[in-house]
């Protein structure tokens, strides 16, 4: 595979291209993952954009994105291959007689083979984008299964043997650190912690996601999000709800945030009644009763 | 090691002339944990800030210089505030123009500092000197003054600006720190100044002495404890993963089949369901750890349903629904300082009374599925103890647990009597940084069946030991 970025700063322009925008730190990360084969482990409060960079990179790059949600007790069959159970009984149910040694080379072949996401992107022809998202919610010993890949691209299948990568996918981990991932996961990935975003960041965010939105207004969404930040509470306003946010603005054909439409619309960026309350007292608004 | 090794591959593929990219680049490699990034700021800065020094000396030119030889002269002078130096952070803060921020920040540490070369003296202390020459009050004034000239206001803006304006001057404070910090290096040596700015990692602080800020941080990490804790707590022994083969299941699916036992059917194994309740010393002494277990507690009952909390200073009061689901953290704390029932005469702890009272009023709380956390220092200021309470709590629960915030240099000594409840206990442990709560997480597997000790037999309440 050849390395399709010279600088950190194409990163940034490619990225930009499908509308994501990445700051200096982010670019500079990806492109050492490039370089270096290394995944990227991304890391920082929900919905701050750490999957869409993935998202963002797979069309950046025009590669397949290869998808793996986590979940407590995904297990080895769920990840990685399985083999045909049900296929390889029939088969050897409509071929008694045969003789063993056929048999045996038979079933444990690649057409009784389940393929899951890691050994599909393993084994994808063309380079992909591996996505392993929220790999925080797994348990600690599941963790171990991705080490393999992690470390060296390959996925090794006791009856088959070690399949090596035909050509390295860029592989993004997502964690939205609900716990410590472990040391040996940590140690071969590189780090990315992604916070939210600046208000500057926010509002380029704001104009490239949510381009009919007149610029007063974005500039005003996004230092009203970063306050609203700022109040401790349970659930802060991610990125995502903040575009919500700027849509539902327009949608309802406010031009001007003023503290009744902002009371208003509060429920869009807060999803907890008591967050609702606390912020409503802490900016001194009314809140309408709506529930 | 293997990060070391990573970061100077990396270095390869990084243009060194940007700090933003060595810094993102070291950041990837050497840092694993977002808990540490301060402190690895902190070191990067002294290591490769740069002073913009040399810039400033460039464009000191012009109606200023003889205003900066005067101040240089007459450094720690009280004379009132650079009305230059105001105006020119104002407009360089509201316009985003770093470079002539940096500039003017640089020329007000050569003027007000006053630092001299080889004096012992922390950064700190110079940061202060700079800041009150510029004066924070009327710097803020202005910064607010600028921007809301340039936009109309209402309701919600007046807190908007306000915001704004704590931001850039966030960034005066932040720059001036660099810039100190990049001076002392020339100074001293970036080793000797890395040494004595050591920032203490978040799991490290010491919670009984820690300042505001760095609370906040601590609580940030304590979710991803508390829900270790609780997945700790609910977690059997046996790591049996699947159950016994369902026999009936398995022959019901594989009529589909034809008779074919094709998949078979497993039981699930049960799921305990645990329940916790943590009983937490409340008294003037125990005010910053409290409100530490607080926030754990509430962690957890984030996580786990069935979590009751016990407040007490010499009497106890159920303090759970301050902070059940959909309450706000804070508020909580607020409505239990004011409302819960936890003093009944002096306001100094008696553990041996609360005991009593757990005992008494509350002992449905607790069955044989319960986990017992309680946090305190176990200075009982020489009352009754209250030990046979306190026995049958622990028999009757699943395990109990004893949290003391103070070093266990200092159990026992004065009122503390911290070894005669403790041997009743599963676990005790010092527990006063985030370091030492991983810790006890760690160690806080349930008891498969309690070690018969002679303490654990349930001591008989006389019937003169009333309260």
């Amino acid at each position: 595979m050849t390395t399709s970025w010279d600088e950190p700063s194409s990163v940034a322009d490619d990225l930009e291209r499908v509308g994501y925008l990445a700051d200096a730190r982010i670019a500079q990360v990806v492109f050492l993952a490039d370089r270096l084969d290394k995944p990227i482990l991304a890391e920082g409060p929900a919905g701050v954009g750490k999957t869409a960079l993935a998202l963002a990179l797979a069309e950046a790059t025009g590669r397949r994105l290869v998808r793996l949600q986590c979940y407590e007790g995904l297990d080895e069959a769920k990840a990685l291959y399985e083999w045909d159970y049900h296929k390889q009984l029939l088969r050897l149910q409509a071929d008694e007689g045969a003789s063993w040694d056929d048999l045996e080379g038979d079933i444990f072949s690649e057409a009784f083979l389940l393929e899951r996401p890691l050994l599909a992107a393993i084994r994808s022809p063309e380079s992909v984008v591996l996505l392993i998202d929220e790999v925080d919610r797994v348990e600690v010993e599941t963790e171990a299964l991705l080490l393999e890949i992690l470390d060296a691209f390959q996925v090794t299948i006791p009856e088959l043997g070690t399949i090596t990568a035909v050509s390295k996918p860029i592989v993004v981990l997502t964690s939205n650190n609900t716990r410590e991932l472990s040391e040996a996961l940590k140690r071969r990935c590189l780090f990315l912690h992604v916070p939210y975003p600046s208000v500057e960041r926010e509002r380029a965010i704001l104009a490239a996601r949510v381009p009919e939105l007149p610029e007063a207004l974005a500039d005003k969404v996004a230092r009203t999000v970063a306050t609203i930040r700022n109040v401790p509470t349970r659930k802060s306003p991610s990125v995502s709800e903040t575009i919500d946010w700027a849509r539902t603005l327009i949608a309802l054909g406010i031009e001007d945030l003023d503290d009744d439409s902002l009371a208003s619309t509060l429920n869009v960026l807060l999803k907890y009644q008591a967050d609702i309350d606390k912020v409503a007292k802490e900016l001194s608004l009314e809140l309408t009763d709506t529930a | 090691m293997v990060e070391v090794i990573d970061a100077a591959s990396a270095l390869e593929y990084t243009d060194l002339s940007d700090p933003t990219n060595l810094r993102a680049t070291l950041g990837a490699t050497l840092i694993k944990n977002a808990r540490h990034y301060p402190a690895f700021a902190a070191a990067f800065d002294v290591f490769f800030g740069l002073s913009s020094r040399t810039h400033a000396e460039d464009d000191e030119e012009g109606p200023d210089t003889a205003a900066a030889g005067a101040g240089a002269a007459g450094s720690g002078g009280e004379s009132g505030p650079d009305n230059d130096l105001l105006d020119g952070l104002v407009e360089a803060l509201t316009r985003g123009d770093r470079d002539r921020l940096r500039m003017l920040i640089s020329r007000a540490v050569t003027r007000y500092a006053g630092m001299q070369p080889g004096r012992p003296v922390g950064g700190r202390y110079y940061t202060y000197r700079v800041l009150k020459r510029i004066d924070s009050d009327a710097l803020m004034a202005r910064l607010l003054a600028a921007i809301v000239l340039s936009e109309p206001s209402s309701g919600v803006d007046e807190r908007l600006h306000q915001d704004e304006a704590d931001r850039l001057f966030q960034e005066v404070r932040d720059e001036l720190e660099r810039e100190v910090t990049a001076r002392l290096v020339e100074d001293r040596g970036a080793q000797q100044v890395a040494a004595s700015r050591r920032l203490p990692l978040v799991e490290d602080i010491d919670l009984m002495h820690a300042t505001r800020a760095e609370i906040a941080e601590v609580e940030k990490a304590i979710a991803p404890l508390a829900r270790k804790l609780a997945t700790r707590l609910s977690q059997r022994r046996k790591h049996g993963r699947s159950g016994r083969l369902d026999v009936r299941r398995t022959i019901r699916r594989s009529l589909g089949h034809g008779g074919v036992l094709l998949e078979p059917q497993f039981k699930q194994p049960r799921v305990s369901k645990p329940e916790i309740v943590v009983l937490c010393d409340l008294s003037g002494s125990m005010a910053t750890f409290a409100r530490f277990t607080m926030q754990l507690t509430y962690a957890i009952a984030s996580e786990l349903s069935r979590v009751r909390v016990f407040g007490f200073v010499d009497a106890l009061d159920e303090v759970t629904d301050y902070f059940g689901t959909g309450t706000d953290f804070s508020d909580g704390l607020i409505r239990m300082g004011s409302e819960a029932d936890v003093v009944r005469s002096d306001g100094h702890s008696d553990y041996g009374r609360s005991f009593h009272d757990m005992w008494e009023r509350y002992a449905d709380a607790i069955t044989p599925r319960t986990s017992v956390i309680i946090t305190g220092d176990a200075r009982n200021n020489y009352r009754n103890a209250g030990v046979e309470y306190l026995d049958r709590i622990v028999e009757r629960s699943r395990a109990t647990f004893w949290l003391n915030p103070e070093p266990s240099r200092y159990w026992d000594t004065g009122d503390s009597i911290m070894s005669q409840y403790g041997r009743r206990c599963d676990v005790v442990d010092q527990v006063r940084t985030l370091r030492q709560l991983e810790g006890f997480v760690e160690k806080a597997t349930l008891p498969v069946i309690r070690s018969t000790a002679v303490s654990r037999q349930p001591s008989a309440v006389s019937q003169n030991t009333r309260f």
